[in-house]
């Protein structure tokens, strides 16, 4: 985790470059449970630097198109170019492999482990001799906790015993510290307080300027508008438009959540 | 390091005027279950030497419980990974027996007609082949749970058939004996044994790691500039380390062992018999240097490696383990194979013990170990549980077991005594862990 993330320069980042390679390109997936076609044939992309929000109304199918990125499902059909290139995504290890992290609406976190051990479960650090070194993890998440959410003190205490604004600075935690390249947030924000959602929007901020590419899950229009370069709207499984926020109003994204219409105004070769 | 044990580091909520008893435990950041359990046993101890009059707290009692504990003991080890992960294993007890026989033909009927009868390398070869077929069939139960699906209670279930039928087939229902003599010291006879002069020094060595594990872990904490204990719990703490290995080691040197049998072990080791009195000692049981070194790898895997920081994440969170790229299905067939090793290593001690290997040997194990590692808390629904509570756990049924032998109880009116025990330390797990919020 690189020092510069956390200083606070607070001019917004620049508008994103979308001419060379997209960072993501999601081809026409799809992704049936049963008879229930969560996701239906949805195309979305994402470029370096970007933040692209997904939208649509409860069950529209965002949580599930995304975990076919970050590989906790496999789509039925459909394609993953990660810079231009196929990528072959079959499970979550995969995903790490392109970088990509993911804030997990459900946090996924284990509940009877600390702060320390689910921030790097799957990756922990280690002493010269292969053993699980806790003291260095310990440290190392009091580092970034202390600048995500300085109120953080139960670093011993099993995530269990956390409230939810705790557990979910924990999950962000997780997936920033890695150095992504990638990074999923579905609905992030959801428990956080006032001033711990200003601190994530910040985030956000710092890590678009370092070049990350972030879809953002968010039921929350004001501050899709405020934070992303462009939305994805879905409806029942199927994608119904995406549009730049530049080009749009609140009502016009509303109209596109509840309707499934897309406005006149929007940008048309970003439509699907 | 949390993952071992929740109650370790959720303080007691911080009353004050609760006592300088429970601030002294906090400061030396003693864990309150470690010390309940130590509290239970203590009491079963003292219950049953003042019903027998003084025949419980003895040497020799003690030296015989401590041998006969080590068994369970081991399997009890293992089953903390398997139950941490929301599974059980109800075939130990058949594969114990099951590997048992194996064990016993390998070194009755076939090793001697290969390198010659009564050849050193018998009883390695012995347990060699032993522990690598428990951790095969371990590891095949544990493939058809990870990767096929099926629940471990049924295929364990399977097995306890399986293996309890398959053990009859290796002999045709016949007991094996006598077993070699080396493989026979690991039972733990009077023969055994460690002795007076290696028990104290495998009791120095103990304490010198203790303290020297005491003293790295407080220098990292300060490297890292963690908060650490004050020196006066850290010297109390050295104290108590040292005084628990000095008093058990004393106990078990105090067993004397019978004159007659002492000439035996020295005639049978080509040693010189003196002529007046012989003063040998039992010290401290080959079982249990076995069951030692088990639970402190076991501990330090639970603690110290990824795998059991994997085994602690999966039982706590399946899908998050998942998600985290933890290969949980792999895991699986991991943590049985482990447990089929050890239940080998259960095998060797307990044929070894009984000097033979019957067909039932091991039967209702299963039931034992389940019962060591949840009154050693723990926790049947996932990710908490801890290797040492195992132990004691195993420890406890024992010592209930021997102490209504002895005071004569009968038989059935014993299992519902032990039956009543395990539920009820069950429910006072809970209620503990309600009142800490663990
Ligand atoms: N594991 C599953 N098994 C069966 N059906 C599922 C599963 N996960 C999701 N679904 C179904 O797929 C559809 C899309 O669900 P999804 O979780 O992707 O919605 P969402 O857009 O993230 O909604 P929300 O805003 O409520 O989080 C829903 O109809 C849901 O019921
Ligand atoms: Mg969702």
């Amino acid at each position: 985790m690189t020092d510069e993330l956390f200083l606070q320069p607070q001019t917004p980042a620049p508008a994103p470059d979308r001419s060379g390679t997209p960072l993501v390109e999601m081809r026409d997936i799809h992704l049936s449970f049963g008879g229930v076609k969560a996701v239906d044939g949805v195309t979305i992309n994402l470029w370096p630097g970007e933040v692209v929000g997904l939208l649509g109304h409860n069950g529209a199918g965002k949580s599930t198109l995304i975990k076919v990125l970050s590989g906790a499902y496999r789509a039925d059909a459909g394609q993953i170019f990660i810079n231009g290139e196929k990528a072959t995504i079959q499970n979550p290890r995969d995903a790490r492999r392109y970088h990509i992290e993911t804030i997990y609406q459900t946090l996924a976190l284990a509940d009877n482990l600390d702060a320390a051990s689910n921030l790097f479960l799957g990756r922990e650090l280690t002493t010269p001799l292969g053993f699980v070194d806790d003291d260095a993890m310990e440290a190392e998440t009091r580092k970034i906790m202390a600048r995500l959410n300085p109120n953080f003190r139960k670093l011993k205490a099993p995530v269990k015993a956390l409230s939810g604004g705790q557990r979910q600075s924990v999950a962000i935690a997780r997936a920033v510290y890695f150095n992504a390249k990638i990074l999923i947030m579905d609905e992030p924000t959801a428990a956080l307080g006032v001033q711990e959602t200003k601190m994530v929007a910040e985030l956000i901020q710092e890590l678009k300027r370092q070049g990350l590419g972030i879809f953002l899950i968010d039921h929350d229009i004001h501050q899709v508008m405020e934070m992303c370069d462009r939305a994805s709207v879905m409806k029942n499984g199927q994608l119904v438009g995406t549009v730049d926020i530049a080009d749009v109003t609140e009502d016009d994204l509303l109209g596109m959540i509840i309707l499934g219409k897309t406005p006149e105004r929007a940008a048309p070769e970003t439509v699907q | 390091m949390v993952q071992d044990a929740p109650a370790e580091t959720v303080r007691a909520p911080a009353k004050d005027g609760s006592g300088g008893f429970m601030r002294a435990v906090r400061a030396l950041d003693i864990d309150l279950r470690l010390l309940g359990m130590i509290g239970a046993l203590l009491i079963i101890w003292l219950v049953f030497d003042l019903v027998t009059g003084g025949r419980f707290l003895t040497p020799r009692n003690l030296f015989n419980l401590s041998v006969q504990t080590a068994s369970v003991a081991v399997m009890a080890t293992g089953m903390v990974f398997v139950i941490v992960t929301r599974h059980i294993d109800l075939s130990v007890g058949s594969l114990l027996g099951f590997l048992g026989m194996i064990m016993g033909t390998l070194q009755l009927h076939y090793l001697p007609g290969l390198v010659g009868h009564g050849h050193w390398s018998i009883w390695i070869v012995t347990i060699l082949a032993g522990v690598g077929a428990g951790a095969l069939i371990g590891a095949a139960q544990g493939y058809v749970i990870g990767y096929l699906a099926v629940p471990a209670f049924i295929v364990t279930l399977g097995g306890l058939l399986v293996w309890r039928g398959a053990a009859w087939w290796v002999t045709g229902g016949q007991t094996v004996a006598p077993l070699d003599p080396t493989f026979s010291l690991l039972g733990g006879g009077a023969a055994g044994t460690l002795g007076a002069t290696w028990s104290w020094a495998l009791a120095a060595a103990a304490a010198t790691g203790g303290l020297l594990l005491q003293y790295i872990s407080r220098r990292r904490k300060a490297a890292h500039g963690f908060p650490v204990k004050p020196l006066w719990a850290e010297i109390a703490m050295s104290f108590i380390i040292v005084g628990v290995i000095v008093g058990l080691t004393a106990v078990m040197v105090a067993y004397p062992v019978p004159e007659a049998a002492a000439r035996r072990i020295l005639a049978a080791r080509g040693e010189a018999i003196p002529e007046g009195p012989i003063n040998m000692a039992h010290g401290i049981a080959i079982p249990v240097v076995i069951l030692l070194v088990v639970a402190l790898v076991m501990t330090v895997i639970a603690r110290r490696t990824r795998f059991g920081r994997y085994v602690f994440a999966t039982g706590g969170n399946p899908d998050a383990a998942e998600l985290s790229g933890i290969n949980t299905r792999l895991l699986t067939v991991k943590i049985f194979a482990l447990m089929g090793a050890l239940t080998a290593i259960a095998a060797v001690i307990a044929s070894a013990r009984l000097g033979a290997v019957g067909n039932d040997l091991g039967t209702l194990d299963e039931l034992r170990v389940i019962a060591a590692a949840v009154i050693g808390g723990t926790a049947l629904s996932g990710g908490i549980g801890t290797i040492y509570g195992a132990v004691l756990g195993a420890l406890i049924m024992q010592s209930l077991q021997s102490g209504m032998a002895m005071v004569g109880v009968d038989a059935p009116l014993q299992s519902i005594v032990v039956g009543l025990v395990l539920v009820l330390a069950v429910l006072v797990d809970i209620l503990y862990r309600r009142r800490t919020g663990a």
